[in-house]
């Protein structure tokens, strides 16, 4: 069977609630059938409002949403046949955890016993069989989201849209809801539009990863390939941590780039620099930066130790490094024999395939 | 778990209940000094006057009290024939001493109520002693008979016979256009003499609809309120509770502006054809301007406590309702509006009580055919100056609201009022 993968397409969508601003700039994003796809930015990046014009409660100012190549418009929410999982859950305070469940059913008219059969098995997905009649203020905020990431599912919708549904939980049990969510995909093999400002989040349980600012999606790609190809300084510095240098490029190759900085000159890989003369900021990612390294490297630097931060599993070092005082490195804890005194002057070196020149800030 | 639990000590061994106790009686007893002058308040301006109302309602003693040999002497007759000769005298000495103390107009009256008739043979009688025709060595019963021939009917000694009880239920009987007749039976008075019971009728009617029109409009209102952004929900906010600010009489009088029959209103129809100029319908002095204008001003007290459970109900949940398939309509019937229903319950509640005893805008635009039982109340009060009728009609009205009370109780529960 050939998946679609065009399942849901955005077609040159834009979105102005004012008349001003554009909230969303044309937007084109093709989402496969399958998929499990995370639109992740801060807030204010457009991509809860790409969720609710998906869901029916926007409409595009511009543009058009297909949904299986159907044009959606304007169906109303109620029968696009879309789950959505709520940022704050809304599940129905007034009705038992079955009725929640039932309450799709219901108003699809199917039959009693075949209600029974399809809540029973959508809670024991989310391994809360036993749960039925308990109000949801019964339930804890974990048990609560499950009851509404079941209560998306159990109508079989073609996709399901969640926004931000783990926001509201607390670190240890946002990480086994994500495990959790992602296996429930795997399973049932739903398209999953997930809407986070959380990167591990995204990182953890997407297929791809569209990276949202200023209403325009920066990236759309993997997230290893995300995080260790970001395609431009925006992307490098909301994924994952990320040193930089601003400087200008002087001398370019095909793999290979010098670049100015204001105290010093490093090579960087060229990613969207294409002439000398253009300005540019390399980012490192922190792990690439060896202390002392025995291999051989093209850039090697020498900096001063400034603070030292203990994370358990890792030592976070910053140094001060050709003027950036803001360089992170992460030390893991075995190396230990390494002297990390504030002050201290070490060597640290990079290749400039991982020291990606962006565009300029 | 054993039945004896071990009694939990304190570090200092001693148990755990009675430090407790301890530690929070301070902060009871600063409690109970900060409610003590609301109790007071309370006490003093609620729980005695609904008190000396009650005992008002009920009192029969004046007569008791005017009347105490003869009561004492009655209570051996078994009121079938005329009574002895002893109740004759007895019945005069009291008299007398009534007449020592210009009282006797009082007895006439209080008898008279009690039977028609008696002013005229209590005068007669007050002039036989004032001239002391009766001669006490003869028989008295004769003598007294004599006076007139009233006194010789055994209908008017079982009347007074009747008023000896020092407390009677008369004035609710008579709320209810009842009363006890000669034989002590509940009866109800001839049909054309029946105003309470329509009253009543009248009060709960006016109450319901009243209450109804409120809901009506106050829940569409309560959601825009709800829903609007700030700046305008501010400014309609300003709009519902404008009524609160103005005095009542005031709006009262603009209704009658407004719906008197060369009012704006009629005016207004008139012009765009709607009833001839010579024809204007009356839409004050009857039920529709009780109605209207009652529901006017007990509109907020609908809309507010829809408006606090409203504000509370978060969008999302009938967004969830529309993206698990629900039409519109469904998301509201089944999710919005179960939601509501503390906000109706308090907001019912509330307006159907104050409905139930309103008083003023009854009273200046209802006319005939829309006063309400507080008018009577108020008319009995203010005019013919009978208290106690007037404090069993406040008493019948607070039992009605306290049985409206309960009843939602049972129906819906008074915890799930949600007044703000």
């Amino acid at each position: 069977m050939s998946k679609n993968t065009e399942f849901v397409k955005f077609d040159k969508v834009d979105k102005s609630y004012d008349g001003k601003v554009l909230v969303v700039k044309d937007l084109n994003l093709n989402i496969s059938e399958g998929e499990f796809i995370t639109m992740l930015g801060p807030s204010g990046s457009g991509k809860t409002t790409c969720l609710m014009m998906l869901a029916g409660f926007e409409t595009p100012t511009n543009g058009e949403i297909y949904l299986d190549s159907n044009p959606i418009s304007n169906i109303p929410p109620h029968k696009r046949g879309i789950g959505m999982v709520f940022q704050n859950y809304a599940l129905f305070p007034h009705m038992t955890v079955y009725e929640n469940l039932a309450f799709p059913l219901r108003v699809r008219k199917v039959q009693k016993d075949e209600i029974d059969k399809k809540v029973d098995k959508a809670l024991s997905m989310v391994s809360l069989s036993g749960f039925e009649s308990r109000m949801p203020a019964q339930l804890s905020g974990g048990q609560q989201q499950r009851v509404a990431v079941a209560r998306a599912l159990v109508f079989d919708p073609a996709v399901v849209l969640m926004d931000e549904p783990l926001g509201a939980l607390d670190k240890n049990l946002r990480e086994s809801m994500q495990y959790e969510i992602k296996h429930i995909h795997e399973n049932i093999g739903v398209t999953v539009v997930y809407v986070t400002h959380d990167q591990g989040e995204a990182l953890t349980m997407s297929n791809r990863i569209a990276v949202f600012n200023d209403g325009k999606v920066q990236q759309l790609s993997s997230p290893d390939k995300l995080y260790e190809e970001p395609v431009n300084s925006f992307v490098a510095e909301f994924i994952g941590e990320n040193n930089t240098f601003g400087g200008e490029v002087t001398d370019i190759s095909k793999n290979v780039c010098k670049v100015k900085l204001q105290n010093g000159e490093i090579l960087a890989n060229p990613i969207s620099v294409n002439s000398k003369g253009d300005k540019t900021t390399v980012s490192i990612r922190p792990e690439r930066a060896l202390i002392n390294p025995k291999d051989k490297m093209d850039n090697n630097q020498t900096g001063k130790i400034e603070e030292v931060i203990y994370h358990g599993d890792h030592t976070r070092v910053r140094l001060d490094l050709l003027g950036n005082k803001e360089f992170i490195l992460k030390v893991p804890n075995s190396s230990n024999e390494l002297d990390l005194k504030l002050g201290n002057e070490i060597k640290v070196g990079w290749n400039s395939q991982d020291a990606r020149a962006l565009d300029p800030k | 778990m054993s039945s004896e639990t071990k009694q939990i000590l304190t570090t200092d061994g001693i148990p755990l209940e009675i430090s407790l106790k301890k530690a929070e009686r301070k902060n009871k007893i600063k409690a109970f000094l900060l409610v003590a002058p609301l109790l007071l308040f309370l006490i003093i301006t609620y729980i005695f006057p609904i008190g000396e109302m009650f005992t008002r309602s009920i009192d029969d003693k004046m007569i008791t009290n005017m009347l105490p040999k003869t009561f004492k002497s009655m209570e051996t007759w078994d009121g079938k024939e005329l009574p002895s000769e002893e109740v004759f005298a007895s019945f005069l000495s009291d008299f007398k001493i009534l007449v020592e103390k210009k009282e006797h107009g009082k007895l006439a009256q209080r008898l008279n109520k009690e039977k028609n008739g008696f002013n005229t043979i209590t005068k007669k009688l007050f002039r036989q002693v004032k001239r002391n025709k009766i001669d006490e060595t003869q028989s008295i019963k004769e003598q007294i008979m004599k006076v007139h021939k009233r006194w010789r009917n055994v209908e008017y000694w079982q009347a007074i016979k009747r008023t000896a009880p020092p407390y009677t239920s008369a004035k609710y009987l008579k709320a209810m256009d009842m009363y006890l007749n000669e034989d002590n039976k509940i009866t109800q008075v001839s049909e054309d003499r029946r105003i309470h019971r329509i009253l009543w009728l009248r009060t709960v009617e006016v109450a319901f609809f009243v209450t109804v029109f409120c809901f009506l409009m106050g829940y569409p209102i309560a959601h825009l309120l709800a829903t609007l952004p700030m700046k305008y929900s501010n400014l309609l906010m300003i709009c519902v509770l404008l009524p609160f600010w103005t005095s009542l009489l005031v709006r009262t009088a603009s209704w009658m502006i407004l719906l008197q029959q060369q009012g704006v209103v009629n005016d207004f129809f008139v012009m765009i054809g709607l009833v001839a100029d010579d024809n204007r319908p009356e839409m004050m002095y009857n039920k529709v301007g009780t109605y209207v204008a009652m529901t006017q001003i007990l509109l907020p007290f609908m809309v507010l406590p829809l408006y606090s459970v409203m504000k509370t109900i978060s969008p999302s949940l009938m967004r969830a309702g529309k993206s698990l398939g629900g039409t519109p309509f469904v998301a509201f019937w089944k999710v919005y509006f179960p939601l509501t229903i503390p906000g109706i319950g308090a907001g019912c509640l509330l307006v159907f009580i104050l409905a139930i005893g309103y008083y003023i805008t009854p009273a200046l635009v209802g006319g005939a055919s829309g006063t309400l039982i507080s008018n009577q109340i108020a008319y009995h009060m203010k005019t013919t100056l009978d208290w106690s009728f007037a404090s069993a009609m406040g008493l019948m009205l607070l039992g009605g609201v306290l049985v409206i009370y309960w009843l939602y109780n049972k129906l819906v529960g008074v915890d799930n009022i949600k007044l703000g």
